[in-house]
């Protein structure tokens, strides 16, 4: 059960000119465990799309055949269960037991049955809640344990994760790594899709890589793949093991104090903290979930009102609203001197393409139109998004994305940045973009302060760590 | 925030009805109200309303909470009539330059009020007793609604508390983009416009993203549908139709007696 046959598989979705995949030849035996990777934009998500039948025929075009044990995938649907990366759009009823029977009942098991199944399936993720627990109430990790249930308890001969992990923390990433070692039987089949290697390796014995233009690039034993691969993949935004990035420190000693937080806070989501960032130092803040970390950047952001204590900011900073706290400044004097990147890119997206996105915080600012077209077009060529200006950042890619975000904080050229969680779910090569970029804003003289769960982020950029408790 | 969990008593008699029962017996009592003008059928129908109150397990606070946007709305209505009615037949109670308030002005406003309250207060009951879950369950199993619609719309509702916090997001990541709209009324109108788009935007994609994680678990699929949770529907939840349509037609049968009664129509 659970086997895997593509002969020369393409798929090009409706409206695009480009195929999302094409020329694949794979086959994948019953229980065999595959780590499916390549740079972004191979078209691992579509290809777990068509294996999981949810492509459905008038939605693009197809080329060559998908088998799944001899099967169309649309009509072997009941053998093959998926997990998306998003826990919130994966979770259908209010209580968790709940949740789980849905497939159940979408598949006409008997009722007598389901209860049992339900019980079995949490037993075997591990989720440590009676069955009438909030799904509401679960943490990330929780609900993608809960998520995987759900897939499970329909015996899926094939089981595909799309990224489960990519929204989590550690922690939580490694709660649901653990769930699905110890929920397989032997004879089911794994496809994994995760760029983040070094975690995924104990759960495979293979590894698939895509090529970007079409085929396969490299098919076998892990050792195999990266001792012939490792570097250009690593290259390409893989997170090869064993390819460390080289930090990046800063240059010289911290200059002016910018902004400090005294006794700031907003119970109940953060408690009175203190801190002081200065010009030309990175500091990152670190803590457990729950600790208020995202709430304390809004603050220091000036998006937020304290709830207790205050922010003041330095003359340098402030200019001529010294006199007022952050959280009092018109928007337009606060985008200039404060930036903020939000954790999820498409909160800040306010207009239909990436060159107005970019040119909107430097109108809004009064610099000369003239003025404005030079910043974008930097901007645009340093994060290499210039072939995508006239784009809509709806639908970038999720690094697309992300870098779009960062940019827009930085058009209006303001002496401290404020970022929430810059790296979740970025390729090493964004990553490793964002590291040189905020490296070098340091080394110009911003103050960066860096919200993150991310432990390798903070080895490479960060010159001072401050940890939250949790409330 | 609206709130939209269940806050019975979960032991209480009536709270254990099923929730299709409990709808329709909502329904019944307000549909026969509403054949009324005056105010003394739906003054008897609150008391009644107010008595049974403790047979759903809900306090009175809790109801009066849930109830205060009414209050709102019946306000409105009493300082609308009082200002612009035509009919300013009866006593004149009060003159204040074009303000004149009669007491047949009054006896309307009152009628028009009470009429609210009688008719809106059992939903209110209904819903403050009944979980969302049962309530696609009861209308799945016993009033033969199409899963795709009770449980496509209960999927959706599970995503409607987070559309609170994403207008936050929305509107700080917009002050941090540099947009605010100050004192402007029209570009405050302008901002508001954007913002609701944009979450419009994200509650499309999120929604889609759902349907098709729900789709891959099956629910798109042509097995005729089991139930994991059964919902009974007995002679407990009969008799409950049959009195609130018995308690409403008393109250309807009392105003006539009166000679209170001023038929909706007629």
């Amino acid at each position: 059960m659970g086997g895997v046959l593509l002969r020369g598989f393409g798929w090009r979705h409706a409206g695009r000119r480009a195929w999302a995949v094409r020329g694949v030849d794979l086959r994948v035996e019953a229980g065999e465990r595959v780590l499916l990777l390549g740079p972004s934009g191979a078209g691992k998500s579509t290809l777990l799309s068509a294996l999981a039948g949810l492509l459905p025929d008038d939605s693009g075009e197809q080329e060559g055949t998908v088998e799944i044990d001899g099967l169309d995938p649309r009509k072997a649907r009941e053998r093959v269960g998926i997990v998306f990366q998003d826990p919130q759009t994966q979770l259908v009823m209010a209580r968790s037991g709940d949740d789980v029977a849905f497939g159940l009942e979408n598949r006409g098991v008997p009722t007598a049955e389901i209860w049992p199944r339900v019980d079995e399936a949490l037993r075997r993720v591990g989720f440590p809640y009676p069955r009438d627990r909030s799904t509401a109430a679960l943490s990330g990790g929780e609900q993608q344990r809960l998520a995987l249930a759900g897939a499970l308890a329909l015996r899926p001969g094939l089981l595909l994760l799309d990224e489960p992990t990519a929204n989590l923390d550690p922690d939580g990433a490694a709660l649901v790594r653990g769930a699905v070692t110890g929920a397989l039987d032997a004879d089911t089949t794994l496809i994994l899709v995760e760029h983040r290697v070094a975690e995924a390796l104990p759960l495979v014995d293979r590894v698939v890589v895509l090529e970007p233009g079409g085929g396969v690039r490299a098919d076998g034993t892990p050792d195999a793949v990266f001792a012939a691969h490792g570097a250009a993949l690593a290259a390409e935004g893989v997170w090869v093991p064993g390819h460390p990035i080289a930090p990046r420190t800063a240059a010289a000693t911290p200059g002016d104090l910018l902004l400090t937080a005294d006794r700031l806070g907003l119970p109940p989501r953060l408690g009175p903290t203190d801190l002081a960032v200065r010009a030309g130092e990175a500091l990152a803040v670190r803590g457990p979930n729950g600790a208020g970390k995202s709430t304390l950047a809004l603050l220091l952001g000036g998006l937020l009102k304290p709830g207790v204590g205050r922010v003041t900011a330095s003359a340098e900073l402030a200019g001529a609203d010294h006199r007022a706290p952050p959280h009092r400044w018109r928007a337009p004097a606060l985008a200039r001197r404060i930036g903020s990147v939000f954790q999820d890119p498409e909160h800040q997206f306010v207009t239909s393409t990436v060159f107005d996105e970019l040119a909107l915080g430097p109108r809004r600012t009064g610099q000369p139109e003239a003025a404005v077209k030079d910043t974008v077009a930097e901007l645009l060529e340093r994060l290499r998004l210039t072939r995508l200006a006239a784009a809509n950042p709806y639908t970038l890619s999720g690094g697309e994305a992300r870098r779009l975000s960062v940019a827009t904080a930085l058009a209006t050229a303001p002496r401290l940045v404020i970022c929430d969680e810059p790296t979740f779910g970025q390729d090493r090569r964004t990553w490793r973009e964002l590291v040189d970029l905020f490296a070098d804003l340091r080394d110009a003289g911003h103050g960066i302060v860096t919200v993150t769960h991310d432990a390798d982020f903070v080895a490479a950029l960060a010159d001072r760590t401050v940890t939250l408790e949790r409330q | 925030m609206i709130s939209i969990e269940p806050v019975a008593a979960p032991g209480a008699p009536l709270a254990r009805r099923n929730p299709v029962a409990k709808v329709a017996a909502a329904l019944v009592f307000s549909f026969v109200l509403l054949a009324t003008l005056d105010p003394v059928a739906p003054a008897i129908a609150i008391a009644v309303e107010l008595a049974v109150l403790p047979l759903f397990g809900v306090r009175y606070r809790v109801l009066a909470r849930r109830a205060l946007p009414l209050l709102l709305s019946a306000t409105g209505i009493l300082v609308t009539l009082v200002l612009f009615a035509a009919d300013q037949s009866g006593r004149v109670l009060l003159e204040a330059g074009p303000v004149l308030v009669s007491t047949g002005v009054l006896r309307t406003a009152l009628g028009l009020v009470l009429r609210v309250f009688a008719v809106a207060l059992p939903g209110v009951i209904v819903f403050a007793t009944t979980d969302p879950t049962d309530l696609a369950d009861a209308l799945i199993q016993n009033a033969k609604a199409p899963a795709r619609f009770a449980v496509g719309s209960l999927a959706a509702f599970r995503l409607v508390p987070l559309l609170g916090q994403e207008w936050q997001m929305i509107s700080m990541a917009r002050r941090a983009r540099g947009v605010d709209a100050g004192r402007n009324p029209v570009a405050k109108l302008r901002l508001f416009t954007s913002t609701a788009f944009a979450l419009l935007v994200g509650a499309i994609r999120r929604g889609t993203r759902l349907a098709v994680a729900m789709d891959a678990r099956g629910f798109d699929g042509d097995t005729p549908r089991t139930v994991a949770r059964r919902q009974r529907f007995g002679l407990a939840d009969t008799l409950l139709i049959a009195g609130a349509a018995a308690l409403a037609g008393a109250a309807l049968t009392t105003s006539v007696l009166l000679g209170t009664f001023r038929p909706l129509i007629g």
